[in-house]
């Protein structure tokens, strides 16, 4: 994967003092926003768990101040995002049979965010992008009261509303991961797509581009599809809702008759990915310098 | 003097899950300063775990559909304990409250000519379940969330509230929690409270219900004198994950059989016909055929008993096993790859086909799911008054699980969700209008405030060996195995007994570490409530010497006369918890004549 997840916020663990053998080896960190470490912590694996469960065993016998923040532990809810063995996804999704055992599992907070306590980071950066999004505004119902819409019009915006709010497209986005100064102009992979299914409901009569542009600063996003990889929906972020966002912005620029056509049908632009990185990267992308990818990511 | 942040609102809504959320959006639509508390972040409450669909008599796909066809499943469903009144105003209502989802952006599922299709669920006689695929109260939450953004509800989240506050009257003016990130207490006055915290899963061993459901706003309603009625009631949903051990109690949503997916025994017998009671005989397919029919012809032929409502299919399936005719690892067999198409059951059940993947490693579109009975839902909970909402406390309201009355004995699949929106906005309006009428700022006793304060870290200074974990894991197994699917009288005293040794052990929980997001303190605090509502739980399915709906009794099987008309009411009376038996409120002569033989 692409994901540059950085050096590990800590040092070295501390050793336990009498570890059984063949035990699982977890690294977990603990501390707070003043600052922290892994701590190492041995369990008896068994069967069929998932690195969720692990932890609040950990919890159960062993820390049980280890905070760690989860919900539904079905992956219906996106509130254990983390970082297993530096890779971004919910400690309820990953089977610990999917990792490595010949060396400890290591669990840490996800690194954009300011670390609350532990494994549970701060996302209200989040919810305060939330508040700014202009909000969906249908348009007049038939006349029996109903609206009507094609099943082929909302598969995309389906797609987008699949998105439990894990955050972890926002966690591993170039543009914040490791630039706190760019949050408060970009609004991430996670409100791209909320203003793409805004954008491409079939009854919203709300014209949100300039707001996307400006405020919103798409711009800034230039398509390395970290988002994408690490969505555990499997959403197409990038091909779906970033590109078509850019295009449709490039587009009625030059062509408001075909934004308004689109919006009127309501189908989502097709996708020609080449195309539209043609068109974003020659007129809009503007990545500050601090947002150009890293060696090593694929665009 | 305690040292906690001070805010003032006309309605407090403790909680936010779909219930929570339709009351404050309703709120702060009639005027009211409103603010909307929950313990986890805004988006993440159990509603968000809903898989099937929300019941509403749209009629879209079978145009027979009526609201008098709803009312009725319901209340058979319930097995006619439910509050006749709340299941009209729900049959009637839920209509618009899904039409208004849609309003607020909600993209539900589109028949051919582009209206809301809707899905055959247990004891609906029409497909009904207006759905997403299977995440339904992803859907309706997000819906609901932006809509309560957009209009700038004031939201506290990952605060949890310990108790409530009341005047001298004893009317409740507020109430008192914390910041879970810093434990940093809060005090809110308010002109009126509604309770909105969900169910009370999590008592139990193996339940598809999410971390939250610790039954905390029927613990506050109690606490503060109000009624619970029903609390027997308890769901087992038939179809739970029962392998890998970790992934044991999690939903297989009821869609899988809406959807054409069979129950089968060990020996691959379609084991459902045998178990078809005499209440629902005249309205279930006596074969497979005619079962096969039905799915595309409602008026010919009769559903097949797998989409009998949940009690039946949940005792059956548990028959099955007790005999040894059950799957491998102690469930039974739920085949929807027999039935569907692999694309099919990718398109209709995406989220089901990744569960099982994922944390089960099978391919559902060619194997056979393993499944078997698990805690899934409170039919029981706070006593309302049916048009309001208004708890038997003045300034208190209940809407959504938390609440009971509404479902009787035992919930329709579907019949929740519309729950939420219906009863969630009347719950926001009647808190709004009594808070518009009454004057001036709420006065809170700062005493009472230093109490639940003092009392909530108290937790901090206790000394032994009592771990809020270990409780916890031993109060669910009691609950798991004495006040489950099928109770007796034995073990229910059993369970009585073992409740006040692990309400003492309870309070003695030491707490380590500080106050900074300690999931240990919080656990302790949780146990409270769910102490307090098991108990109620316990003592009402001891009451109740009769089986019905949700509530199994091996010593007393069947309806029984003499508890036909009666809920079981629990309350605090001087410091212990009672139940008593009250009269059922009765419905109108024209609303009884819709369950007249023949009438459908
Ligand atoms: C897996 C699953 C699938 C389901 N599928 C369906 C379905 O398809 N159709 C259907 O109709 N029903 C379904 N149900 C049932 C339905 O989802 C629930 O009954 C319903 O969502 C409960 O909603 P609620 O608003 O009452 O409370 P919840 O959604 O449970 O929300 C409770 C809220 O209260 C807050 N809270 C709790 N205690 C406190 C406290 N002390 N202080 C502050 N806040 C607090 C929580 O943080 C949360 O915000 C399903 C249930 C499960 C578990």
């Amino acid at each position: 994967m692409a994901i540059d997840t950085g050096p590990a916020p800590s040092t070295a663990p501390e050793p336990p003092s009498d570890a059984p053998p063949k035990d699982l080896v977890m690294h977990l960190w603990r501390g707070d926003a003043s600052g922290g470490r892994f701590q190492e912590y041995h369990v008896a694996p068994q069967e069929g768990e998932v690195v969720l469960d692990v932890v609040h065993r950990i919890q159960a016998t062993q820390a049980p101040d280890l905070a760690v923040r989860w919900n539904c532990k079905a992956g219906k809810c996106g509130s254990c995002s983390a970082e297993i063995n530096g890779r971004p996804a919910l400690m309820c999704m990953t089977r610990m049979s999917t990792l490595p055992t010949d060396q400890p599992v290591t669990v840490s907070p996800m690194r954009a965010f300011p670390i609350m306590r532990d494994l549970v980071t701060d996302v209200s950066y989040n919810f305060e992008v939330a508040k700014l999004i202009p909000a969906f505004k249908p348009g007049p119902k038939d006349p029996d009261g109903l609206h009507r819409m094609a099943q082929v019009d909302i598969d995309r915006g389906q797609e987008f509303h699949k998105c439990i709010e894990c955050f972890l497209c926002q966690n591993v986005c170039h543009v914040i991961r490791d630039h706190e100064e760019n949050k408060p102009r970009y609004a991430g992979p996670r409100f791209f797509v909320r203003l793409a299914e805004l954008e491409m409901h079939p009854l919203d009569t709300l014209d949100r581009r300039d707001y996307i542009h400006e405020d919103m600063g798409i711009g800034y996003c230039n398509i390395t599809k970290c988002c994408t990889e690490v969505c555990p929906e499997d959403i197409h972020i990038t091909d779906n809702a970033i590109i078509p966002l850019k295009e449709r912005i490039v587009d009625s620029r030059y062509d408001p008759v075909a934004w308004l056509g689109r919006k009127i049908t309501g189908r989502p632009t097709p996708l020609r990915a080449s195309e539209a990185r043609k068109h974003t990267g020659a007129a809009h992308a503007q990545p500050p310098a601090a947002a150009t990818p890293e060696p090593g990511d694929s665009a | 003097m305690t040292d906690t942040e001070r805010y003032d609102f006309d309605v407090v809504v403790i909680g936010a899950g779909g219930a929570g959320l339709r009351a404050a959006i309703e709120a702060r639509e009639k005027g009211a300063r409103t603010a909307l508390v929950c313990k986890s972040l805004l988006g993440k409450a159990h509603t968000v775990m809903a898989e099937g669909g929300i019941a509403a008599a749209l009629g879209s796909v079978w145009p027979e559909d009526s609201w008098e066809v709803h009312f009725r499943d319901t209340m058979r469903g319930g097995k006619m304990l439910n509050n006749w009144r709340m299941a009209q105003i729900h049959a009637l209502e839920s209509p618009d409250r899904v039409l208004e989802l849609e309003e607020w952006g909600a993209l539900f599922d589109r028949t051919p000519d582009g209206r809301i299709l809707q899905r055959d669920f247990g004891g609906h006689r029409y497909a009904r379940l207006a759905h997403v695929g299977d995440r339904t109260g992803l859907e309706m939450i997000r819906a609901l969330q932006h809509r309560a953004v957009s209009i700038g509800i004031d939201v506290f989240m990952e605060c949890k509230i310990v108790r409530l506050l009341q005047d001298g009257t004893g009317a409740v003016n507020g109430a008192v929690g914390f910041w879970r990130e810093s434990g940093r207490f809060l005090t809110f006055g308010a002109k009126a409270v509604v309770l909105a915290t969900g169910g009370i899963g999590k008592a139990w061993k193996f339940t598809t219900n999410s971390w939250e459901c610790t039954g905390d706003g029927m613990a506050l309603a109690l606490w503060a004198g109000a009624d619970l009625i029903d609390m027997e009631a308890v769901q087992f949903h038939p179809t739970g994950m029962v392998w890998p051990p970790s992934a044991r109690g999690l939903l297989v949503t009821e869609g899988v059989r809406g959807d054409g997916g069979v129950l089968k025994n060990r020996d691959g017998e379609r084991f459902m016909f045998n178990y078809i009671s005499p209440f629902f005989a005249a309205e279930t397919a006596e074969t497979i055929e005619e079962g096969d029919h039905w799915y595309t012809n409602k008026k010919d032929f009769r559903r097949p008993p797998e989409l009998l409502p949940r009690d039946e299919v949940a005792r059956a399936i548990n028959s099955e096993v007790k005999a040894g005719r059950g799957s491998p690892h102690g469930g039974v067999f739920l085949d929807i790859a027999s039935r569907r198409t692999p694309e099919e059951i990718r398109r209709l059940l995406p989220s089901m086909y990744h569960q099982f993947k994922e944390l089960a490693d099978i391919d559902i579109t060619t194997t056979p799911m393993e499944v078997g009975p698990t805690c899934h839902y409170a039919m029981g909970g706070i006593r309302v008054e049916a048009d309001s909402e208004a708890t038997t406390v003045a300034g208190l309201y209940a809407a959504g699980e938390t609440a009971g009355g509404m479902h009787g004995s035992n919930r329709l699949g579907g019949n929740s969700l519309s729950d939420l929106v219906v009863f969630g906005r009347r719950a926001g309006l009647a808190a709004a209008e009594r808070a518009l009428e009454i004057p001036g700022a709420p006065q809170v006793s700062e005493a009472q405030v230093v109490d639940v304060t003092r009392h909530a870290t108290s937790y901090f200074d206790n000394e032994g060996a009592e771990d809020a974990y270990a409780v916890h894991r031993e109060l669910q197994e009691t609950m798991q195995a004495l006040v489950g699917i099928i109770r007796i009288e034995s073990e229910l005293l059993e369970a009585k007994e073992k409740l006040a040794v692990l309400a003492e052990r309870a309070s003695k929980c030491a707490v380590e570490g500080n106050l900074q997001f300690n999931p240990g303190w919080h656990l302790a605090l949780d146990l409270e409530s769910m102490l307090a509502v098991s108990n109620c739980t316990t003592l009402s399915a001891i009451e109740r010497r009769e089986s019905r709906g949700g509530h199994t009794r091996d010593d007393y099987p069947g309806f029984r006369p003499e508890f036909e008309n009666v809920n079981m009411i629990t309350r605090l009376v001087d410091g212990e918890y009672v139940v008593a038996q009250e009269p059922k409120p009765q419905m109108p002569d024209e609303l009884a004549k819709l369950f007249e033989e023949g009438a459908h």
